[in-house]
């Protein structure tokens, strides 16, 4: 007889260690796809390391790829918190990106102490506002954001490729949809000489430090996290429960918003319709690998950019595909999910006296 | 271990029409055995909540199972009921033939199809399905296109009228009060055509007359065969209804008698080790109106029963207790109150204000402090810690923030101060508030409202599901307050605890409130049924 028993109170190195144990998995994992695809498989784990940690170019490299993900991790673990499900991360991310186009795109001119900050609010504002509209929708009529805010993702990214066909589109670009370039003055600089990450990531450290502080040591994130859990209770005692629900939908989106404008203002230079490949799904796999936290957001960011970066290099020199990647992520999502019921459960044989 | 769950079959003997026709004599109850539990063991880590308890039920037999929180009562249950799986001991079951069997642990499959039911203390009842639905639930086979509604209902109507248990059957069970939603779970039971039935707390939300007749009932299927185990707080209940009491302690069973020769100082010195003592209600001294209720209606499809014209004064220095069976408008009136409905008409006067609507922020500003009624839905958020739990209700206060961040050191020493003052016991002050039991949970309620010194406190069924210990502790700090001069509101489906408590009694029914000066429990009974004294 198998019995299954609620702990009673998850141990801490249990609760840190599944995150890590389910990163492992996933990555050992891997070896099934790369068995039935012929490579060796040892070899194909060392160029998948190589491809991260085998050169200055690659760890940066995986640093850059990581940037937009803490963000739109971030984005995912504090709307979670509040149990906003946040599923349009991409949107905003889009949104973000758009904004930071038509402002940084010579609109307005000024020296980089004010066009960088400008940018970024523009991004920030034009993300949060895509996210309101789904939590506002929820507040006021109880539509249900994970559908609304997904399926307004798409809605996002064809408006997109609609502005980019038309007023933002560059004269320049030899009819390529694609905007006007960012001005030198509201581009993220550079950290190291020719590599490519830029201030973005340190920004999105940043960031992760102050959403941290904010969730753990405020009355803001103790209110998020009252309303997260039993906004019942919340209301009952008082929080302007609707207010912050509304704020934390504006806060994720922002985060999600800058996400698009370190990409755009960063890396990109200029606003495609394939910025993201897809970062905005994907930070909900960062947020939900890191537990939520946004320390560990971080973390799992750059696990992530890791098995993205080194699967491709991998997957160029050993011929196999970079689908690998992809499947490596969503395995550690099914790693952490179950690890996430071994933390809370302890599973245990018993035996009973007198059992027919 | 996950079989389907069987349809119970409907052509079985006794079904329960036929089980509670009532022409019947009482008769003693017979010495044969359909249940015992023998040698049942649980632990819990390090707790064991169940210690090697031996327990025998004979057919028609009412057996009421006493003891604190925490003294192994439901812990055994749900091992009967194979929800637990037991360490050690087994369960064995006679059916009607004499042929014994012995329930393999862990499976309530195999409890289901011994035809033993269980009434639970905390509801098992989809919100979003009728009552009828809720009570089928699980009686019908998947995949079964004629579903025999007819029938169904057909029983189930001469169920409630046998057993007096009223329900509407096709309302949705999220529309339900309180009370309602706990007959429905009484019926669900007796529809199964159960021969053991498990009641944990059945009398907690109904009038004297509806638990008399849910007794006359029970006792009338008891004597056509039916055996009950009755799980209870309520001593008068416990005397008056069981034949055999069983009491338990710490896991273990600490006595077993005839309830012919119990008395209530033996009973409870078995429960609790020591003689019982209950606050001593000394005569309020009641002082100037805190609050006033003008006039106050709310319409009934806005919330249970609504409310009809309500006026209500509260003085300084008074407990105002209001009895009736829960879902006649005490819920309005509470959420009036607490700041969570707002009234069609009428106005609330506090605190020198006349206000059409408290909001919780307004109420609390104006000093109310609220003891809801389901602690666990609006009173705490489990899982937030204990510290912080204690200052939900003012995160503005200098002493929990100080520039918007939390001043975690105070809240630790705000919350040692107070665990200590109300005893509230747990893992802690950073543990998770969910790992408190019931009566530590209400502790730290009563703490975080006590500790504002609040004009006004409104105590909404403050002691149900409390043990004694607890419960006596909860009427002690509210006299307490109440001689400091708060003036409060004690709404209460025990109508010993209100007669117990109360300055003054005043009756809902049906959205109305009526005072009355009778301390008779027949007459007041009257009136909550909704006759005049």
């Amino acid at each position: 007889m198998i019995e299954i028993v609620p702990r009673e109170q998850p141990s801490r190195r249990l609760t840190a260690g599944v995150p890590l144990l389910a990163a492992i998995g996933s990555l050992l994992l891997a070896a099934i796809p790369l068995a039935f695809a012929g490579a060796p498989i040892i070899e194909a784990y060392g160029q998948m390391f190589t491809g991260v940690f085998g050169s200055l170019f690659s760890f940066t490299e995986m640093l850059t790829r990581a940037t937009p993900l803490i963000f739109t991790g971030l984005a995912a673990a504090v709307a979670f918190r509040a149990k906003l499900w946040n599923i349009g991360g991409e949107g905003q991310l889009y949104l973000g990106a758009m904004a930071a186009v038509w402002v940084g795109s010579g609109m307005i001119e000024g020296p980089p102490i004010l066009m960088v900050p400008l940018v970024l609010l523009a991004g920030a504002i034009a993300g949060g506002l895509g996210m309101l509209g789904p939590a506002v929708l929820k507040t006021r009529f109880g539509a249900d954001e994970v559908v609304t805010s997904l399926l307004l993702n798409f809605i996002i990214l064809i408006f997109v490729q609609m502005m980019l066909e038309g007023p933002l589109k560059d004269p320049m670009s030899l009819g390529w949809p694609q905007s006007e370039p960012i001005i030198d003055e509201a581009v993220l600089p550079q950290l190291i000489a020719k590599m490519r990450v830029h201030a973005g990531f340190l920004l999105a450290i940043g960031t992760a430090v102050v959403a941290h502080v904010i969730m753990a040591m405020t009355v803001w994130g103790l209110r998020i996290r009252a309303v997260g859990e039993n906004a019942a209770a919340a209301r009952h005692a008082g929080m302007p429960v609707k207010r912050i629900f509304l704020a934390v939908a504006f806060a994720s989106g922002a985060l999600a918003g800058i996400a698009g404008v370190s990409e755009v203002a960063g890396l990109k230079g200029y606003l495609t319709t394939d910025l993201s490949p897809g970062f905005g799904y994907t930070g909900i796999v960062v947020a939900m690998l890191a537990g939520l936290s946004p320390l560990g957001v971080v973390a799992a960011a750059l696990f992530i950019a890791s098995v993205f970066v080194g699967t491709d290099s991998m997957s160029r020199t050993m011929g196999v595909s970079s689908f690998l990647a992809d499947l490596t992520v969503s395995m550690s999502l099914i790693c952490v999910l179950l690890g996430g019921f071994f933390a809370r459960f302890q599973i245990r044989r018993v035996r009973t006296e007198g059992a027919a | 271990m996950a079989l389907p769950v069987a349809p119970v079959p409907h052509a079985l003997p006794g079904s329960g029409a036929a089980l509670i026709a009532s022409d019947t004599r009482h008769e003693m109850t017979t010495s044969k055995p359909v249940l015992s539990l023998r040698g049942m063991t649980k632990r819990f880590g390090s707790v064991v909540a169940a210690d090697h308890i031996d327990l025998e039920l004979a057919r028609g037999e009412v057996l009421a199972l006493l003891g604190e929180n925490g003294a192994g009562k439901t812990t055994l249950m749900n091992m009967l009921f194979g929800q637990y799986t037991a360490d050690a001991g087994s369960v064995h079951v006679w059916h009607e033939d004499g042929a014994e069997i012995i329930l393999p642990p862990g499976q309530p499959q195999a409890a289901i199809e011994a035809r033993i039911g269980m009434v639970h203390q905390h509801f098992t009842l989809a919100e979003n399905l009728s009552v009828i639905d809720n009570i089928l639930l699980g009686t019908e086979r998947l995949l079964h296109l004629n579903r025999n509604r007819r029938a169904a209902r057909a029983k189930l109507e001469a169920l409630m009228i046998h057993s007096g248990l009223e329900a509407p059957l096709d309302r949705k069970v999220r529309d339900l009060s309180v009370g309602e939603r706990q007959r429905v779970e009484i019926l669900k039971a007796l529809y199964r055509d159960v021969r053991i039935l498990v009641l944990d707390e059945p009398t907690a939300v109904l009038t004297p007359q509806e638990a008399d007749t849910l007794f006359a009932s029970v006792r009338s299927m008891v004597e056509n065969g039916l055996s009950v185990i009755f799980i209870s707080h309520k001593l008068r209940e416990v005397l008056a209804f069981s034949d055999r009491i069983a009491v338990l302690r710490h896991g273990k069973k600490t006595g077993e008698m005839r309830t012919a020769e119990a008395d209530t100082a033996s009973i409870i010195r078995m429960m609790i080790g020591e003689e019982h003592d209950m606050p001593e209600r000394t005569p309020g001294m009641p002082g100037d109106t805190v609050v006033r209720l003008d006039s106050v209606s709310v319409h009934p499809e806005r919330e249970t029963r609504g409310l009809r014209d309500v006026t209500l004064d509260l003085r300084r220095g008074e407990i105002v207790g209001i009895a009736g069976v829960s879902g006649n408008g005490q819920s309005a009136l509470a959420q009036i109150l607490s700041g969570l409905l707002a009234p069609d008409s009428g106005r609330i006067e506090v605190g020198g204000e006349s206000l059409a609507a408290l909001n919780p922020r307004t109420a609390l500003a104006h000093g109310i402090g609220r003891i809801p009624e389901d602690r666990h839905h609006d009173g705490i958020i489990a899982a937030l810690s204990v510290a912080e739990n204690l200052v939900i209700e003012r995160l503005d206060d200098a002493d929990v923030q100080r520039g918007g961040f939390l001043r975690r050191a105070s809240m630790a020493a705000n919350a040692e101060a107070l665990s200590e003052a109300y005893d509230v016991r747990g893992p802690g002050i950073h543990a998770r508030s969910a790992l408190l039991s019931g009566g530590n949970i209400q502790k730290l309620i009563l703490a975080r409202v006590l500790e504002t010194h609040p004009s006004v406190i409104l105590a909404n069924q403050p002691t149900r599901g409390l043990d004694f210990r607890a419960a006596a502790e909860v009427s002690r700090r509210l006299i307490a307050a109440r001689d400091r001069g708060a003036g409060i509101i004690l709404i209460s489906e025990d109508l010993d605890e209100v007669l117990s408590l109360a300055d003054r009694v005043l009756v809902m029914h049906a959205g109305e409130l009526v005072e009355t000066d009778s301390r008779e429990r027949a007459s007041i009974g009257q009136l909550m049924a909704g006759h005049a004294a």
